[in-house]
């Protein structure tokens, strides 16, 4: 965060717009396929909305969920090596400290926190970092509920098979929780969604 | 394959009537919803049938990557005897209460790449070599219950009557309508069985008497009931939820 950025640097490089959009879309084919998987067979006090749901019935939906968790891993995996290699991870999101993150924290909720393009406050490090952790795990429990004999080490390492998959419901609802706060700042931000697609300009490096 | 009782589920009649007015495979026919549209924003919805073929294309992708990770040594995980769920689940592609009598004069029918076709009586498949497991049965609505089953092992099986080992697949068809089929790899192995007995009684008809497949390596669906001929092939033989568009491989 020390060193002064090239001016043409743009807030989010082209791999980054790519990958995140790509990743949206693998997201959403996931989590509301995955709703109308849940839904074949609610065993919790609740279902999801029928016409939320991808796929139309547990067939169509298990096609869509198998697929774009391909699109999801080649994604995910691609943007993991971007991250080290282009030093994103080390740079943009660097995991903040607990009191730089209660500190800005404090600061958002009484909408005392400034947005400047191109660099993530304390909170922002946190969520990312936090729902990135979050998806890497999904993944995991993923791969425990479609392969639990083959991977048995990976459904046992969740607590077995019955137990993964109620993990792997509970981080969807933590995933969809983070989407609805990041769309929401957005929508009270709208340049960061331009800067998601097109190329803008990063703002020049303040001393903190 | 539900009987699920609970009133969100999908009942059987209502896939039925679905089923009817799907063709063949129609995974997107009745995908109107907000995730289908929201997704689908970028394509042309009139082009059903070109996400159905990628979405076809991605389930084979699948089905070798399945048997990529099948190992044939790597056992389902057994269970003690205090583990087993009572009462357990029915479940059919069809409601309980239309479960099917076993019919006068059954036997089962062996057809295909054997040696010996000759029909297999009840007493003479109990007199072959029996294996019992406790395992999980999982089914791919994602609930799972744990069950005792006993019964030939399928390989022991094959080789009795002389199948080519070599072939591709193992068909089950069955006397209640249903049918399904397995990789020879899966047929192999140690844990398939052609269960005689749950629960340590002789199968009861809704349980798929007398005869069902117990094959713990692979979701609910492929353990088919009621079984009255197994035929050994190299040609795909498909099954009843594969060709509405379940994975074919199925392996967990």
């Amino acid at each position: 965060m020390s060193e002064c950025p090239k001016p043409s640097r743009p807030v989010h490089p082209v791999p980054i717009r790519v990958m995140h959009w790509v990743g949206v879309y693998a997201m959403g084919c996931m989590i509301f396929s995955g709703w109308e998987i849940y839904n074949a067979s609610p065993d919790l006090p609740f279902a999801f909305p029928r016409w939320a749901g991808l796929g139309g019935w547990l067939g169509g939906a298990l096609a869509w969920h198998l697929s774009a968790m391909w699109v999801l891993c080649v994604d995910g995996l691609a943007y993991v090596v971007y991250g080290f290699v282009s030093r994103h991870f080390g740079e943009d999101l660097r995991p903040p400290g607990l009191r730089a993150f209660i500190g800005d924290l404090y600061a958002a909720l009484r909408l005392r926190l400034a947005h400047r393009p191109g660099h993530y406050n304390a909170v922002q490090r946190g969520l990312y970092v936090g729902v990135l952790v979050a998806i890497v795990v999904q993944v995991a429990t993923g791969f425990a509920i479609w392969k639990p004999v083959q991977f048995g080490w990976l459904a046992d390492a969740f607590g077995g098979y019955p137990l993964a998959r109620h993990i792997h419901l509970a981080i969807m609802l933590a995933i969809v929780a983070f989407v609805i706060v990041h769309v929401t700042l957005v929508a009270i931000h709208p340049h960061t969604l331009k800067s998601m697609i097109v190329t803008a300009a990063r703002e020049p490096e303040e001393q903190q | 394959m539900t009987d699920q009782p609970n009133r969100i589920a999908i009942r059987p009649d209502e896939i039925r009537t679905e089923l009817v007015r799907m063709s063949r495979r129609g995974f997107l026919r009745r995908t109107l919803s907000l995730g289908g549209l929201a997704l689908l924003s970028g394509c042309d919805l009139s082009t059903h049938s070109g996400v159905d073929a990628a979405l076809e294309a991605a389930l084979r992708f699948d089905d070798r990557i399945q048997a990529a990770l099948f190992d044939r040594h790597r056992l389902a995980q057994t269970y003690p005897a205090s583990a087993i769920t009572r009462p357990f689940r029915f479940n059919a592609y069809y409601p309980d209460w239309q479960v099917r009598a076993v019919p006068d004069g059954w036997a089962l029918n062996v057809a295909g790449r054997v040696a010996a076709k000759q029909p297999w009586t009840l007493a003479a498949l109990m007199a072959l070599p029996q294996e019992s497991q406790i395992t999980r049965h999982i089914c791919i609505e994602g609930w799972s219950q744990i069950g005792q089953w006993r019964g030939v092992p399928l390989h022991v099986f094959l080789r009795r009557v002389g199948a080519d080992l070599g072939a591709r697949y193992v068909s089950f068809s069955c006397f209640d309508g249903y049918s399904t089929s397995i990789d020879m790899a899966s047929a192999l192995h140690p844990q398939t069985l052609l269960a005689l007995e749950f629960d340590s009684q002789a199968l009861e008809p809704q349980w798929g008497a007398p005869l069902r497949l117990r094959i713990p390596t692979k979701l609910g669906f492929k353990s088919a009931k009621n079984i009255e001929a197994i035929e050994v092939t190299n040609t795909f033989p498909g099954g009843y939820w594969e060709k509405q568009g379940y994975d074919w491989f199925a392996g967990v």
